[in-house]
């Protein structure tokens, strides 16, 4: 069932099998690196008919973006992982200080990354540098207007390589930070803040990208496979192109040629109950008539999430994060605005029915989030810790993948364990000293 | 750093192709001038929404101009007064206070208006669907550098390959001409080896498309490329007409 956005008809459309490639769901955070568009309506309507959702907790935060610099701020946009191979971070000694950048002499600047992490420094993986940051910042030690930011400086890589290379390695992103910030890069150190950026969890798939039900298979980001807990650089174009390429042409054709494909017709009766529940969602969604926009709906939702089920959880903030979540979802059932109507072109709708998906869907995420208690790739546990405030695992209870299945909405959805193998490699504590 | 600005804006607003839509003005305050302008008009949508008015329609998506989705013609100009930037990388600190800001969706026959400033560009598909892909089995992954490409032809190809298909090009010419757009498509798969088989039923095809569609020609206004947000250079339309001339004159494709 498709809604067409220009028109708002409801078309039904029937297939022998069905490929969802409808990206991940990071903008549940409100701001993130995602375009605006990317939802997780699609994946999310699929686990209400059945196909299991997994490890919906695992979602990447990316070091180095744009800070955020207002609450009208739409989005965060990514500066690319390769500055870090130029660029250093770090932030004032001394808590508080706000003087300009270039007034803090050599001694009073803390290289934190480096510092923490001689072997790795600037290069450690995203949530680390993500932690780090954050932790810096929550010391009172951030840079900018807000506060929350650390310094991404060049100077000592324009000194070595000279300005022309690094502009032939980085002119692009600089011209992008300096329209968007006014600031210029090649002067004065960059100023970046993590940012909710990828999510590892989505739809369940076998190693055919078939999802639980029969027919559906997942592919891309709306699924949960190839990154396990936390993704590295570049690897999503590299599951784009395994699953599109690799996977799917041969895995289909198989599927199909396996199955006795009964005619089914749009006349269907599940049909006919699916244009029903769409439309009278619709006409729901057009007649609250409250006093609150959709997107102001959305802003509280990413604000609940990124303080209580970000880069750092624990299970006080998620217990709480769940009871907000399902006040927010009550009143904007009750309070939200969507104007316009559900026979033309109306963008406050399709945001509006997006929206209502998130908010269903955060509490999935903040439920698989307490559930798991370990900390792992991008999820991470203030209470599972090492001393060194690494993420700790617990491998003899937490080695799986959390496949969650609905089981209505006034129902806990049922937690399935995928248990990990691992043949030929042994599981360690990772350490970037 | 940061500071507000009062603007007033006039926006086409236009409830469907079938009907005629005209200016409305809007006075905006408080406006920070580190708002992008598309976030500018968030703002604007939401005070509307809250006082019962229908929002403002635009077409956006990636918000960090490259996804191809925004534009609209500010003061005239497409995507803004910003050299090679998108709409939503338009900042308001490029805009004074009390300024009056004229807002339009692209105008072009090829590109109906569905509402307010979103415009139907399913035409720039069709041209690109005429020909502007490789028909090549993808099989197995060949080795890399088993075809090997000269630097200078690879950066030429990609510049051209940068052109996101917003449409600024069409609304900028006073023909309402596709010729940079469907230049860059072609350019970039005739530069290369892998699109050198097809090259002539390409540029055949896609030209013969783009002319059905209701563009106009080329007239060597350079407007396309003045307003372009990647740049795209015409020597584009110019590698066009010789993929042109030459499938037309020496090609067995007809």
């Amino acid at each position: 069932m498709v809604r067409n956005l220009v028109t708002g008809e409801i078309e039904s459309h029937g297939a022998d099998a069905v490929v969802l490639c409808t990206g991940g769901y990071a903008n549940v955070f409100y701001l993130s690196t995602n375009a605006m568009a990317s939802n997780v309506s699609a994946t999310y309507r699929a686990y209400k008919k059945g196909a299991f959702f997994a490890n919906p907790c695992y979602t990447q935060i990316h070091p180095t973006c744009i800070p955020v610099h207002g609450t009208y701020q739409s989005k965060l946009t990514l500066m690319s992982e390769s500055l870090r191979n130029d660029g250093r971070v770090w932030v004032p000694k001394t808590p508080g200080d706000k003087r300009p950048p270039d007034q803090i002499p050599e001694p009073e600047r803390d290289y934190y990354l480096e510092e923490k992490y001689p072997s790795f420094g600037n290069l450690v993986p995203r949530d680390v540098a993500s932690r780090n940051a954050k932790a810096q910042c929550d010391m009172g030690k951030g840079v900018g207007e807000t506060g929350f930011a650390v310094y991404l400086d060049f100077a000592d890589a324009i000194q070595r390589d000279g300005k022309e290379v690094i502009r032939q390695k980085y002119g692009n992103l600089f011209q992008m930070y300096e329209k968007i910030t006014a600031s210029n890069p090649y002067e004065t150190p960059m100023m970046i803040y993590p940012a909710s950026h990828y999510v590892m969890g989505g739809l369940w798939v076998d190693y055919n990208l078939m999802s639980t039900l029969d027919g559906l298979f997942v592919m891309g980001e709306a699924n949960f496979s190839d990154h396990g807990a936390n993704r590295l650089g570049a690897s999503a174009l590299m599951q784009g192109l395994a699953d599109g390429y690799f996977i799917i042409p041969y895995t289909i054709g198989g599927y199909l040629s396996g199955t006795g494909r009964p005619e089914i017709t749009t006349d269907h009766p599940a049909f006919k109950e699916a244009v029903h529940y769409v439309t009278e969602r619709t006409r729901k969604l057009l007649s609250i008539n409250g006093k609150r926009t959709v997107d102001d709906f959305h802003r509280e939702l990413g604000h609940i999430l990124w303080e209580y089920c970000g880069m750092s959880r624990n299970d006080e903030g998620l217990l709480k994060a769940r009871k907000m979540i399902q006040e927010l979802r009550e009143e904007f059932w009750n309070n939200a605005v969507v104007p316009g109507s559900s026979q033309d072109f109306n963008q406050s709708l399709e945001r509006a029915g997006r929206v209502a998906d998130f908010l269903e869907f955060a509490e999935l995420l903040v439920m698989d989030a307490f559930e798991r208690k370990e900390s792992c790739g991008g999820h991470f546990n203030e209470a599972y810790q090492t001393q060194e405030h690494e993420a700790l695992r617990d491998d003899e209870n937490f080695c799986h993948v959390a496949a969650w299945e609905y089981k209505g909405d006034d129902t806990d959805p049922e937690l399935h364990k995928e248990p990990l193998v691992f043949e030929n490699v042994e599981l360690t504590q990772r350490s970037y000293k | 750093m940061t500071k507000s600005i009062n603007i007033t804006l006039k926006v086409w607003r236009q409830k469907g192709s079938h009907v005629n839509g005209g200016f409305e003005t809007y006075p905006v305050t408080d406006i920070s001038t580190d708002m992008s302008f598309l976030e500018m008009i968030d703002v604007v949508n939401e005070q509307l929404t809250l006082e019962g008015k229908d929002p403002i329609a635009f077409d956006h998506d990636c918000r960090e101009g490259i996804c191809g989705m925004c534009g609209a013609v500010i003061n005239g100009r497409a995507h803004g007064p910003e050299k090679g930037t998108t709409l939503c990388q338009l900042h308001m600190r490029h805009f004074s206070n009390g300024d009056t800001i004229v807002i339009e969706p692209w105008r072009a026959k090829a590109f109906p208006i569905v509402k307010d400033l979103v415009v139907n560009r399913s035409a720039f598909d069709q041209i690109i669907l005429a020909g502007g892909y490789i028909s090549v089995n993808t099989g197995g992954a060949p080795d890399a550098n088993s075809i090997p490409i000269a630097q200078e032809i690879a950066e030429l190809a990609m510049d051209a390959a940068a052109c996101i298909g917003c449409g600024a090009c069409v609304a900028a010419c006073p023909n309402a001409s596709a010729m940079l757009f469907t230049g860059a498509k072609i350019s970039q798969l005739a530069l290369l080896p892998q699109g050198k088989p097809e090259a002539a039923s390409r540029a055949l095809a896609m030209v013969r498309k783009m002319d059905a569609l209701c563009f106009g020609n080329c007239s060597n206004e350079r407007e396309c490329e003045a307003e372009c947000p990647k740049e795209i250079s015409i020597s584009n339309i110019a590698r066009l007409n010789r993929e042109f001339i030459k499938a037309g004159l020496v090609s067995s494709v007809r």
